[in-house]
């Protein structure tokens, strides 16, 4: 609740993540497979923004060495486990991880797990992480790629498309995205709207679709 | 109160900032009729009084295209800057035979389209980037063009003006009534105890006369209001005519009013929408209430659909 002090003297306070949510993702899941036939890809990825003025190789260094990873991209400080300074979690992430920025400045962590439950825990041990190092009000977005089912056979002949489901920490709440393939910038509305409705009992979706903002060219697929 | 006609319903509704607009309306409304008042006692003179506001609307009605640009910080594009959207308006320009507007565009990623100017002769037809990201250069967007262009046809800006201009007179005219009344009604000896009671009395004849005037425009207004959907309801039908094909319209209406019209199309990522994300707002939002339906400028989207339904139906059985 607003605080009418607060108002007059126009204070605000920074919004801190909110990370358990990303746990309703597994109910999700399930829904999403048996209304929709969309499958997880196996890819979610974590955005945050840098600090500013450090590079890519900096940023990556770090991050790799909070979560004591081995990494394919930065090259791996801490390959296997390496006990870390404050706090941060020893056990190595499995499988493939990348790092990469983004065409708008933001930084990437992206998982490749193939087992749904474990890609969820592993997103929430990374997000955890980060703000427990103090990312927390630099982290933007965590998102989770579906597809629709390969063994469903599909009318369309062109590209299937990924179905994105981002969670904004600093809402603390979920949202569709499904860019249109093939195309530059263009989403799919309509369906979004209906995954809302389909999600809705599972996952706490943003009320306000003016914060249903897309991702254009995003590196989760 | 430049008139400009749109596809788009209205911006998400913040009752606080409703309700503190259409205050802020009132007491326009009250300091230009103070003005008016303070001129008329100087000036003496009702026709010079009445030029004034007349003059002043005249100005913006001449001036309109340059001011609804100016507002939406909009561009006027040539034929190499957007071709496919000088096309569609060739082609909607040729089949209604109307002289070809400019055409201009506005760099905001709210869906919004509108036509505004003095006359067919000049007007100017304007769609943002956020309508041609939503529906792209196709059939709906050639739609909502076709709306835009109906209202240059109906001259709306002219009746708008002219309407709005009728209502202030009528307020303004209904108080010179009641104050020649009161200056009438003291200007007779009324004896010793005079200037005690008429000081009571003027001020609250002048209440009286603030309050109804306050009551004939807020009335005025609410039928101008209507006026105005009735306006947007026939050049929904004149652009679902020109098109033929009203199912059209229909479809880009659902895509860029309500709830998909809201949902963005600019990058999370960018600039300025990332700031937002900092910091809790210090007020939630509010969604609006129905009362609000009196003060749209737009009728209902279902209003709006379940016309072009109908026509949909009518040219399905004349054909």
């Amino acid at each position: 609740m607003p605080r009418i002090v607060d108002i007059l003297l126009g204070r605000s306070k920074p919004v801190q993540a909110d990370l358990d949510a990303l746990f309703g993702l597994v109910g999700a899941q399930l829904t999403l497979q048996v209304s929709e036939g969309l499958v997880p890809t196996g890819q979610a990825g974590v955005c945050f923004k840098p600090v500013a003025g450090r590079s890519f190789a900096e940023t990556a260094a770090e991050a790799s060495q909070l979560l004591g990873l081995g990494d394919t991209t930065s090259g791996g400080a801490g390959a296997s486990g390496t006990p870390e300074a404050a706090g941060a979690a020893v056990e190595p992430v499995a499988t493939g991880l990348h790092q990469e920025d983004d065409q708008y400045g933001f930084h990437w962590v992206v998982l490749t797990v193939p087992d749904f439950q474990d890609l969820v825990n592993q997103v929430h041990l990374v997000n955890s992480t980060l703000k427990d190092n103090g990312y927390g009000p630099q982290l933007l977005c965590s998102v989770f790629a579906f597809r629709p089912d390969p063994s469903r056979t599909r009318a369309r002949g062109d590209a299937p498309p990924v179905v994105h489901l981002v969670y904004l920490y600093k809402r603390g709440a979920f949202y569709p995205f499904i860019p249109v393939p093939g195309s530059e910038e263009r989403r799919d509305v309509e369906s979004e709207l209906r995954l809302q409705n389909v999600l809705a009992d599972d996952l706490k979706i943003e009320s306000d679709k003016e914060r249903w903002m897309p991702l254009w060219g995003l590196p989760v697929r | 109160m430049a008139t400009q006609s749109r596809t788009r319903n209205r911006f998400p509704v913040d009752r606080g900032l409703s309700a503190r607009m259409m205050t802020t309306v009132f007491l326009l409304f009250v300091f230009y009729a103070v003005l008016v008042f303070v001129l008329y006692s100087f000036v003496k003179s009702l026709a010079i009084v009445i030029l004034i506001p007349a003059a002043l609307l005249f100005a913006q009605y001449y001036a309109s295209d340059k001011i609804a640009l100016f507002a939406m910080h909009a561009k006027v594009v040539d034929e190499h800057q957007a071709p496919q959207l000088h096309a569609i308006v060739d082609r909607l320009c040729a089949m209604a035979d109307m002289p070809k507007p400019r055409v201009a565009v506005a760099a905001t990623d709210m869906p919004n389209a509108f036509a505004t100017g003095r006359n067919p002769s000049h007007a100017v037809v304007c769609v943002t980037d956020g309508i041609v990201r939503r529906l792209g250069y196709t059939e709906e967007l050639e739609a909502v063009l076709a709306h835009e262009l109906s209202h240059v046809a109906h001259r709306d800006v002219a009746v708008m003006t002219v309407a709005s201009f009728l209502g202030i007179i009528a307020g303004f005219m209904t108080r010179m009534l009641l104050w020649s009344d009161m200056l009438g009604g003291l200007g007779g000896g009324r004896g010793r105890g005079r200037n005690n009671n008429a000081a009571g009395q003027i001020v609250l004849f002048e209440l009286a006369a603030l309050a109804f005037s306050a009551l004939f425009y807020f009335l005025s207004f609410l039928l101008i209001r209507a006026l105005s959907r009735y306006r947007e309801l026939a050049a929904d039908r004149a652009g679902a005519i020109l098109i033929g094909q009203p199912r059209v319209l229909a479809n880009a209406l659902i895509k860029v009013t309500g709830e998909l019209g809201r949902i963005p199309m600019r990058d999370l990522r960018s600039a300025e929408t990332f700031n937002a994300f900092f910091f809790a707002p210090a007020i939630a939002g509010q969604r609006g209430a129905s009362i609000s339906t009196l003060f749209q400028t737009h009728p209902p989207l279902q209003v709006r659909l379940d016309q072009l339904a109908r026509l949909e139906a009518q040219m399905g059985k004349s054909a």
